[in-house]
């Protein structure tokens, strides 16, 4: 989705129009000018990690309606994988075996948008990542230690438009999610859209996390009136407990929201006491809609306030020490940054400048701190840890660096001396991401600009372009953009971690594989029926499967269990059976488990997918397909002749390892 | 000729002073500490493989290297293709042998430090010496059996060969490297502690004269 509305898109031109001529004036390698030339040899040189080395730091990229996460590194900027989290991947066999098709669930798409690594006392703690599906109301988590999805929470019930999130508290207690659309409650109700203001609703969901295993579940939720809930983020330090989020549709508009959710000055946005929700749920104060608790905030005062916004806001982040939040003024060209102590100060003292449905508005005047004159189109606020703010201006297509409070009282008279810096980027960038920035300590350091459009700034690939993402150094006065790579839809905003921040296992240990289907050696291997079913179990290993030939017939269902029984580095399997709609990929220890229906007869190779060996063309086998009629009796293991003369590794002598009558039992598990 | 035989008895009738006997208690203790240290290492390296592949022999058993010991899987891996079989502990009968012999060699030593008989000392360093050569020997046998007892049948057939006790070569992609590691110097250390305790005491008198 693109996050902005359509009258946009037409300043959006006008805007990379101006950053291209301001990108003219730039010198140029072709300029022959020592001074260009110099500072490309400097740009180059900071971007560049030569063969063999390694980069500093992951970037996790959001995939967007890709459904996936792109992991890179920082500084080469250098896409190294990509983790599939919603949308199948047959690179990685992901939503091919039985475990991740169950993950994905119904769905074959998400909408990745805001990834959250996890946090302990306000750092990363390195142990997950977790992003949200916009699209189907999900929340997943992938665990760092093998980069792998482990976990997809949802569609969240009463919750519809998941876009405000995955937020991460300080020590990972919840992840903080929060309704983009809005739609009558229950979720399966119908209403009329006319009665959008009366019977639609949003939500503000605690995903509780467990402290230990990860797992999520669906804590609480706080009802809200149908604002349309943007982004938000977590506070720390002294706005501990606290969270926060922008909407753009205080108007409730239930049609044409390009212009009639654009009619208010100001949007509400949502100040949250999550600790006090959780305390309040704790106190019997909720009501229960499938399953989950809910808050009536009208009904359990302390748990939400709302803040009048400069118009029609986009980002709401904290800064580092947990003092500021900074809102992205996106149609009016100023970032408003609230003070959360006045804001503490406002609820004790009750200044509030109205209400709405029974929720206090606290008095802006008395919250906010100023409004910051950053250009056009402010979306995202980032922090270098070191007093700086960083803004993504989209309709300017530039990121506007300034000095965050507190500032004099010069300063604050003119608040356009604490804009210092202004670098173009290419073009009209969405968000941006400054390392750590949403930490109590961020790296600082880099500085990577998301940008909706590259607008042939690449090799000409057709009608459908890629994003632009611009690497920018942030350790100097001034910003300077040191490379520029392209990406598949569509980075919404990334994480950026220290790559010694993980120590991500390159082998599932043999000791760790509890599926109970599991084998490790050949002898184990081979097929039995019962009625329609068979099952096999098989090994994998360099440069054979065992068995390399299995026997059914139409109507059968065929599950096999395959154990990749390598233990070293990359040394990958894929099981691809030809005709059959399947590609399983196997890491090294790992067993996954295919089932296929059989409905055509005939004789079907299956072959290694994952390049493995010098002879992996060899790695191969043939599924027998016998007409429905064929008679195989039950129970009786069919015996490969071809596993006879399988030689085992561990074989003395050319002995067979296998004996024909060595064929085991598969467990009824 | 009587006066050398009569030297010779007398010399192997030496009773050691207290130096030799410090040495050979010192001598009974490393040669104990052995059986904990690699004896030989070999060491592959592959353009695949830049930190290599590790396989470390001890007296009492065969070691990977690498995360859980899997170089030693990986090696038999790789060799599965040239048809050679796989190196597995359980095929070195004289692992059974050597914790026990180095045993031996420790009581032995200690013997020879209480009773403080040269004889006993030069009987201990010609058993050692000799079961030294005779390992190094069974050592070069198990090398040459693996790298001559190759399945015809493998995919890639390769000349029978011997992979090098000592030294390195080029094998195919591998360099492998083949070296004696912690015990073995050790065991040296133990044999010139040997040669050291009848040294000192060469002029030592005769006991029981
Ligand atoms: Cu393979």
């Amino acid at each position: 989705m693109k996050m902005i509305p359509k009258s946009l898109m037409t300043l959006a031109g006008v805007g990379a129009c101006a950053a291209f001529l301001a990108g003219c004036g730039k010198p140029s390698s072709g300029s022959g000018s020592a001074g260009a030339d110099a500072e490309i040899t400097k740009n180059a040189v900071a971007s560049y990690v030569p063969p063999g080395e390694k980069d500093e730091y992951y970037l996790f990229y959001s995939g967007g309606h890709s459904g996936q996460v792109f992991v890179a590194g920082i500084p080469s900027m250098r896409h190294i994988t990509t983790i599939p989290v919603f949308s199948p991947y047959p690179g990685m066999g992901y939503g091919f075996d039985e475990k991740t098709k169950k993950l994905l669930g119904d769905y074959t798409w998400g909408d990745v948008h805001h990834p959250g690594l996890s946090q302990t006392k306000g750092d990363y703690d390195g142990r997950w990542l977790f992003v949200n599906d916009n699209a189907n109301n999900r929340v997943a988590r992938i665990d760092l230690r093998d980069f792998k999805t482990k976990e997809i929470l949802g569609p969240i019930p009463n919750s519809m438009g998941n876009h405000g999130s995955s937020f991460v508290t300080e020590n990972t207690e919840y992840i903080l999610v929060a309704t983009r659309f809005s739609v009558p409650l229950p979720k399966g109700t119908v209403a009329d859209l006319e009665d959008y203001e009366s019977k639609f609703n949003g939500m503000v969901s605690g995903i509780k996390v467990d402290p230990e295993s990860g797992k999520m579940s669906v804590g609480w939720q706080i009802l809200t009136p149908p604002f349309d809930w943007d982004l938000g983020s977590t506070g720390k330090g002294p706005s501990s407990g606290w969270a926060f989020w922008t909407s753009y549709n205080t108007e409730m508009a239930h049609d044409q929201l390009e212009t009639n959710a654009s009619q208010l000055d100001r949007d509400l946005a949502a100040v949250v006491n999550w600790r006090a929700a959780e305390q309040a749920v704790k106190d019997g104060k909720a009501t229960e809609m499938n399953g989950v608790p809910i808050l009536d905030p009208a009904k359990v005062p302390g748990v939400l306030y709302y803040v009048g916004i400069a118009k029609s806001p986009h980002g709401m982040d904290v800064d580092p020490t947990g003092e500021w939040i900074v809102a992205g003024g996106k149609l009016q060209p100023t970032t408003t940054v609230l003070n959360f102590a006045k804001i503490q100060k406002a609820i004790a003292d009750e200044d509030f400048e109205g209400e709405f449905r029974g929720v206090p508005i606290l008095n802006h005047d008395s919250v906010v701190e100023g409004e910051v004159p950053v250009g056009l189109g402010p979306l995202h606020t980032q922090y270098d840890g070191l007093g700086n703010a960083y803004t993504s201006l989209f309709i300017d297509s530039q990121v506007a660096k300034w000095k965050m409070p507190p500032w004099t009282d010069a300063e604050k008279k003119d608040l356009n001396s604490v804009v210092l810096d202004k670098i173009p980027v290419h073009y009209s960038i969405g968000h941006l991401v400054v390392a750590g920035s949403d930490t109590m300590h961020p790296y600082g350091k880099w500085l990577v600009a998301m940008n909706k459009l590259s607008k042939g700034r690449h090799l000409s690939v057709g009608p459908s372009q890629p994003e632009d993402s611009e690497l920018i150094d942030i350790t100097g006065q001034k910003m300077r953009t040191v490379y520029e790579s392209f990406t598949e839809p569509e980075p919404h905003f990334a994480q950026i971690l220290k790559a010694d921040a993980i120590k991500p296992i390159e082998v599932y240990p043999k000791a760790e594989n509890t599926d109970p289907n599991a084998i490790w050696t050949a002898e184990e291997a081979g097929q039995v029926r019962k009625g329609n079913e068979v099952v096999a179990k098989m090994t994998a290993i360099r440069s054979r499967f065992v068995p390399d030939r299995l026997e059914a017939k139409v109507g059968d269902t065929l599950t096999v269990h395959i154990t990749n029984i390598e233990q070293s580095s990359d040394m990958i399997h894929g099981f691809g059976l030809v005709e059959n709609n399947m590609n399983v990929v196997l890491d090294p220890g790992e067993t996954r488990t295919l089932k296929v229906k059989l409905t055509k007869p005939g004789v079907y190779p299956y072959y290694c997918t994952n390049f493995c060996s010098a002879l992996h063309q060899e790695m191969q086998g043939y599924l027998v397909v016998r007409n429905a009629d064929a008679v195989i009796p039950d129970d009786e293991p069919v015996n490969p002749a071809s596993l006879e003369a399988v030689p085992d590794t561990n074989a003395v002598d050319g002995e067979p390892a296998v004996p024909a009558t060595s064929m085991p039992e598969v467990p009824k598990s | 000729m009587t006066t050398l035989l009569d030297r010779e008895y007398s010399f192997f009738h030496k009773s050691l002073n207290m130096w030799s006997r410090l040495i050979l208690l010192l001598a009974a203790v490393i040669v104990a500490a052995a059986v904990f240290f690699p004896l030989w290492k070999l060491h592959l390296i592959a353009p695949q493989y830049a930190d290599g592949l590790d396989m470390q022999i001890y007296a009492y058993k065969i070691e990977g290297g690498g995360l859980n010991g899997n170089d030693l899987d990986e090696i038999n891996l790789l060799n599965h293709y040239i048809g050679m079989k796989s190196i597995e502990q359980a095929d070195f009968s004289e692992m059974q042998i050597l914790p026990f012999m180095f045993g031996v060699f420790f009581l032995l030593a200690m013997r020879a430090a209480v009773f403080g008989e040269m004889k006993a000392v030069v009987d201990l360093f010609m058993v050692a010496s000799y079961f030294g050569v005779f390992s190094i020997g069974a050592f070069y046998y198990r090398l040459y059996s693996y790298g001559h007892n190759l399945d015809p049948t493998a995919p890639m057939p390769t000349e029978p060969f011997t992979p090098l006790i000592f030294g390195t070569q080029k094998i195919a992609n591998f360099t492998q490297s083949s070296y004696p590691e912690l015990g073995t110097y050790l065991l040296w250390v133990f044999m010139a502690l040997l040669l050291a305790a009848i040294w000192f005491s060469r002029r030592a008198k005769v006991s029981g004269l």
